[in-house]
């Protein structure tokens, strides 16, 4: 058994699981969403607009945007422990990894929270 | 034909050279690279590799034939090298160096130790022996068969960047060889053991196992049977 303090979920198992079914709800907003533009080719800002007061559009979108963060950051994750290791790095291996992992999560944080501003936001 | 061997002395080398051999190679018959290699130490005789039974039962000599790891005593040169081109002979990749084509199977031995490769079962053991249904048996087909060349493991990207914490394709093989079989009864103490982050997730199921074995068996299956297993606990 290997530990970690910095993935997502309790255990790999359920980062593996949670990038799963984060995929699976993004792929169904994609087509959500492409589909929309699909049935209506000259869509203006009015009904565009229209489209995202609907409280279940809100609610959707903001599933996908939590998918997606939970998506990004197990993807990240795993890309940090891959290529930012002491075998790649040497010593300073760990101190740059927390930083890029800080600066993903920051990040990340930074586009939920904004992403909700847009959704319910006035 | 000619050969170019990666030779290396970390005690004497500042670092690795590719050496190219001109070996006689008959024409009439189509060698093993096993076959080569012995002719070109038969020019050099400091060229260091492991080797033993020659017929690819021992995994002695895994090693990287033109970029693809495999068996040298099982590998006929025609079906790695185009006719007027070199044969070109590295160390398994991802592990380090002893000498030229020997490394040090530490890292991968370590790993497999983790799986805990042998059965466990707490019941009081019967007189004669643990009896099994031939289907139970059937299970454990494509399994037991590893013979821990290590060919699969040091051709997985997640084993070069993790060594130390994926247990890599042919560890993870092993680990399913006893969850599968109906005699151990520690699958769920060994199944705790495997659901970090790294230990069986770090497979992205690339199969680049699956494309190197030389016994044909199938790691990342396996690997997907442990986590249908973990899936079916945990969920």
């Amino acid at each position: 058994m290997v530990t970690s303090a910095t993935n997502f979920s309790r255990t790999g198992l359920s980062d593996w699981l949670v990038q799963r079914v984060s995929a699976v709800i993004l792929l169904a907003y994609s087509a959500f969403i492409f589909g929309i533009f699909l049935v209506n080719p000259d869509l203006d800002y009015a009904q565009w607009s229209t489209l995202f007061d609907s409280t279940a559009v809100r609610i959707f979108s903001l599933i996908s945007l939590l998918a997606l963060c939970g998506h990004a950051w197990i993807g990240m994750w795993t890309v940090a422990t891959d290529y930012l290791t002491s075998l790649q790095l040497g010593a300073s291996a760990t101190a740059v990894r927390l930083l890029f992992q800080i600066g993903c999560a920051l990040l990340i944080t930074v586009y939920l929270l904004w992403g909700i501003q847009i959704f319910w936001g006035s | 034909m000619l050969v170019s061997i990666y030779r290396y002395n970390p005690e004497t080398d500042l670092k690795p050279a590719m050496v190219d051999i001109e070996v006689d190679v008959p024409a009439d018959r189509d060698l093993m690279v096993l076959d080569v290699l012995n002719l070109a130490k038969e020019k050099d005789t400091t060229i260091a590799y492991r080797r033993s039974c020659r017929e690819g039962v021992c995994g002695s000599d895994g090693m990287n034939i033109n970029g693809v790891n495999g068996l040298a005593c099982i590998t006929p040169i025609s079906s790695v090298v185009k006719p007027g081109k070199k044969l070109v002979l590295r160390p398994l990749p991802g592990l380090p160096v002893v000498r030229d084509l020997v490394v040090d199977m530490s890292m991968f031995y370590k790993q497999f130790e983790k799986v805990k490769p042998y059965l466990i079962n707490a019941t009081p053991a019967p007189a004669i022996e643990r009896l099994q249904s031939p289907e139970d048996r059937e299970k454990l087909d494509g399994l037991y068969e590893c013979i821990l060349c290590a060919c699969c493991t040091t051709s997985c990207p997640s084993f070069w960047w993790n060594p130390d914490k994926f247990i890599g394709p042919a560890g993870l093989l092993q680990a399913y060889r006893f969850l599968a079989d109906s005699r151990d009864t520690a699958a769920s103490e060994r199944l705790a053991g495997l659901e970090d982050p790294f230990s069986v997730f770090r497979c992205r199921g690339i199969m680049n196992c699956v494309a190197v074995c030389p016994k044909g068996l199938n790691p990342t299956r396996a690997i997907g049977h442990i986590r249908s297993m973990l899936i079916e606990q945990s969920v």
